[in-house]
């Protein structure tokens, strides 16, 4: 956990200021780890709730990840990590997951922290009266029992890969919530507004609705005491005067819009103030289709806007060539991902062949193609308020034009999107992106039986091999078990296109630099927040 | 007048039940449901968990029930709580929010006022000359300029580059530990700017008005009567004619009261200011019923008083005007 990042060397001084790793002086002084000064952070979204196992909006997550634990997390390599648990142990037949948990952890409060705690997290989220959007990942567990203070035992109807990493959910206190969970009432309690308790490293202060969250150093934290001593979260909704701030020094990180980060700050006073972070994003977007119209149901006709779409000049474009091409649904650099699969080239000539060999071979007086006397024409919808999608939604209108094919595009807010075309399944093709999480199961998304309304595979797609290879990866718990079939997944899904990947959006953080400890990784760079660090002489804001 | 106000107030009430249903039916017509939880992307969320909302929300019970219920509950000033995740009183979120926009509305209404009035009469009583031009087209660059965009570039100019206001937020990071003075001078700094450009683009509307009153008003006969009587022009101008051309002003600023409580949301968005504007917003977003019915029940509690404010200073300030006055045989 206390990852220092730079090396003090005995040399001479020589005044150069900090440059995140590797610097060893600044200002006349070694850099050295201390306790103190404030960091202030942005946050586009309000923060709806300070109990994160009832939400799913990020501005509630990112703070709940500062004031509560899981029992297991993921470190920079994106692999699994004991935090609430020391060790954990899957039975043979990966039934049973044991957990040996920390001792002397305690919550903000004092009170010790123990297996009964974990026991309550579990059938709170169960529970009827509860609405908790993470039940779903533990359909499969039968009983969760407390052996002793400090081993938990949790039993399975049936192997599931997705096991450990769905415990990276954060545990909650039972002395203060179970009577509220109790009487149905969880969101009316205490704990998801006014005094949060959780073992996290960092403690609530306060919270002003739509302006700021303040939370301060949980000196008794169970890796030790977290370096920075507050931070505060300022709600700024608008990513421009975010930026402002960011030039003003008003807060000292940001994560910036490609336009941010490749033109608007290369000059020497920002450079000096900030550092620059570049890696691949945990999420991609796509051109997805409705695959029970007919026409796209035909695997030629999706290969063809593969072929017909430059993927590159489609980053350049939106990203300004801040992203990378996307394959298939695993994150690039994962175990899960596939790195032999090749994105299909931009081949306009093939694209026509294929949509030729499909029955679309004449054009009508307005050039576009034609088949049993109907033009190809079809609307291509994609929610308000992204505007790159917004972006690729046209550049897709102009590369399939060339092709013969016309596309009227339409943006619509996101509620009436999804309750009128998403779940009615009344759309037919669609821009819209993935998030991946820390576990690479994507039964959910494209297995033959989640097609009710309210699953996710909404584009109706059925392939058996697919569902298969999704049956057979999530029921065993050996990782290089599970890498064979995702690796054949994706090439799967990669001939049959149900959805043309286009490209996963790299993540753009800025951070002041001033702080030092950041180590960029496949996870990102906040796994390690604790250790982060301001030098003595660097400090900006007293300690709150 | 006393009778005449009271029976207003009496049937304010039912007009009052009325526009509620009519809204709480609208409102639920919309397409989208309170109990998608999820964000922009399609988040895994569980079918238990909507369904325990729904009983939660009582969404399941005919619409009419719903609203008898939350009639029942308005009758003995319980607003109810909110559908949000955060599941707190609306009187809470909406009771923190409503000083910060009642602040900020109360001190720009002041100032398009104490600018619209002079600028409204010296343009009219000069008329087509270069002051009047100049302030058409002031007021109308103002009216056209996009609020977003003249905020941004203050905060470039003030707050990134000449660094003498702050960019956003209500209060400094270091509030707290600020002596009373400091405090209110920081306060009223973070104010500047936000005003500055909604004032800006409002000045406009009521200027235009006082000009066009302004102008019917010296027109009139009684103004003639007034100069050939010899009164000093100041006086004929600033004491007869204004008092004449201000009726529609009153008018107009009784019906402004509701408005009051309204933010404006993209001056919030940009400021990064936690007002009734971008509360609603949201609420809208997330189709938080409660929330939303909570703010109708207060605009149109304020609509109808203003109204009612409105016709009695009318008739109080216009003596042609008596309401409720009986024709004498």
């Amino acid at each position: 956990m206390r990852s220092v990042a730079c090396v003090v060397l005995a040399a001479l001084a020589t005044g150069c200021s900090g440059e995140g790793d590797g610097a060893a002086f600044a200002r006349g002084g070694p850099i050295t780890p201390a306790y103190g000064d404030t960091f202030i952070e942005a946050s586009l979204g309000n923060v709806s709730s300070l109990i994160p196992n009832l939400t799913s909006d990020q501005a509630s997550h990112a703070v709940g990840d500062l004031l509560y634990d899981g029992l297991v997390d993921v470190n920079r390599e994106l692999e699994p990590v004991g935090h609430l648990a020391e060790s954990w142990r899957f039975s043979k037949d990966c039934l049973t997951l044991t957990f040996r948990l920390r001792r002397g952890v305690t919550w903000h409060d004092g009170h010790p922290f123990t297996a009964d705690d974990v026991v309550f997290t579990w059938k709170m989220t169960m529970d009827p009266k509860t609405p908790s959007p993470y039940k779903s990942d533990f359909n499969d567990v039968t009983r969760v029992e407390a052996l002793d203070p400090y081993t938990v035992r949790v039993s399975y109807a049936k192997p599931y890969a997705k096991a450990l990493m769905s415990w990276s959910a954060k545990v909650l206190p039972r002395h203060l919530l179970e009577r509220w969970v109790r009487e149905g009432k969880v969101r009316e309690a205490p704990q998801n507004w006014q005094a949060p308790v959780g073992t996290g490293a960092y403690r609530f202060k306060e919270i002003k609705s739509g302006e700021k969250i303040v939370v301060v150093a949980n000196r008794r934290y169970w890796a030790g005491s977290p370096h920075i001593s507050r931070i505060v979260v300022r709600v700024i909704p608008s990513q421009a005067t975010q930026f402002l701030e960011l030039k003003a020094r008003g807060i000292d990180a940001m994560s910036l819009t490609a336009m941010q980060f490749k033109r608007q700050t290369e000059y020497r006073a920002f450079e000096k103030a900030y550092n620059k972070f570049r890696y691949g994003g945990s999420g991609y977007t796509y051109f997805g289709f409705n695959l029970r119209d007919p026409r796209f149901a035909d695997r030629r006709v999706r290969q063809a806007f593969a072929y017909a779409i430059n993927k590159r000049e489609l980053i350049d474009g939106v990203r300004l060539g801040l992203g990378r091409e996307a394959t298939g649904p695993f994150r690039p650099g994962t175990w899960a991902d596939n790195p032999a699969v090749t994105a299909y080239p931009y081949d306009p000539a093939r694209a026509q062949a294929l949509l030729a060999a499909a029955g679309w071979k004449t054009r009508n007086a307005e050039g576009l193609l034609v088949k049993d006397g109907r033009p190809f024409t079809f609307v291509l919808l994609t929610n308000q308020g992204n505007d790159e999608r917004k972006k690729v939604a046209e550049i897709i209108q102009a590369s399939l034009r060339e092709l013969g094919i016309g596309v009227e595009i339409r943006v619509i807010e996101w509620a009436a999107f999804l309750k009128e075309h998403i779940k009615k399944r009344r759309f037919e093709a669609i821009v819209l992106g993935w998030g991946t999480g820390t576990d690479p199961d994507q039964y959910v998304v494209w297995h033959s039986s989640q097609t009710g309304p309210d699953d996710l595979n909404h584009i109706s797609y059925a392939n058996p091999e697919v569902d298969a290879l999704l049956e057979v990866g999530r029921a065993t718990c050996q990782q290089a078990d599970r890498a064979k079939y995702y690796h054949r997944l994706h090439r799967v899904l990669a001939e049959d296109q149900p959805i043309i990947f286009l490209y996963w959006p790299d993540a753009l953080p800025a951070v002041a630099a001033r702080v030092y400890g950041i180590s960029p990784g496949p996870a990102g760079i906040r796994y390690n927040f604790p250790a982060w660090f301001v030098p003595k002489q660097l400090q900006r804001y007293t300690a709150g | 007048m006393l009778v005449y106000a009271l029976r207003r107030l009496a049937l304010a009430v039912p007009l009052l039940v009325g526009i509620t249903f009519v809204s709480f039916v609208v409102l639920h017509l919309a397409p989208g449901s309170p109990v998608e939880i999820g964000g922009g992307d399609l988040d895994p969320s569980a079918k238990e968990a909507r369904e325990a909302l729904v009983k939660a929300f009582e969404l399941d019970k005919p619409l009419h029930e719903q609203y008898g219920k939350w009639l029942l509950r308005l009758v003995r000033l319980d607003f109810g709580r909110s559908f949000a995740p955060d599941g707190r009183p609306v009187l809470d979120k909406i009771g923190e929010r409503l000083p910060v926009t009642l602040v900020l509305n109360l001190i720009e209404m002041i100032i398009i006022l104490s600018l619209a009035v002079p600028i409204g009469v010296l343009s009219a009583t000069r008329q087509y000359s270069t002051f009047d031009t100049i302030t058409t087209v002031f007021v109308f660059v103002g009216f056209a300029t996009p609020d977003f965009w003249l905020a941004l570039l203050l905060m470039i100019l003030f707050g990134a580059q000449l660094g003498w206001l702050p960019i956003s937020g209500l209060r400094s990071m270091n509030w707290e530990y600020l002596s009373f003075w400091q405090q209110q001078w920081d306060f009223l700094s973070h104010l500047i700017l936000p005003i500055g450009v909604a004032t800006f683009g409002g000045l406009a509307g009521f200027s235009r008005y006082m000009r066009q009153s302004m102008l019917e008003v010296v027109r009139q006969d009684y103004v003639q009567t007034a100069r050939a009587k010899g009164l000093a022009e100041r006086v004929v101008i600033g004491k007869h004619a204004l008092r004449n051309a201000m009726l529609p002003i009153v008018t107009i600023l009784g019906l402004s009261l509701p408005t009051l409580i309204g933010g404006s949301v993209i001056v919030e968005w940009i400021f990064a200011i936690p007002g009734m504007g971008q509360l609603m917003v949201q609420a809208a977003f997330e189709r938080d019923y409660p929330v939303l019915m909570g703010n109708l029940v207060i605009v149109s509690t304020l609509t109808l008083v203003a109204n009612l404010l409105a016709d009695l200073a009318y008739s109080a300030v216009d003596p042609r005007i008596r309401v409720g006055a009986r024709r004498r045989r």
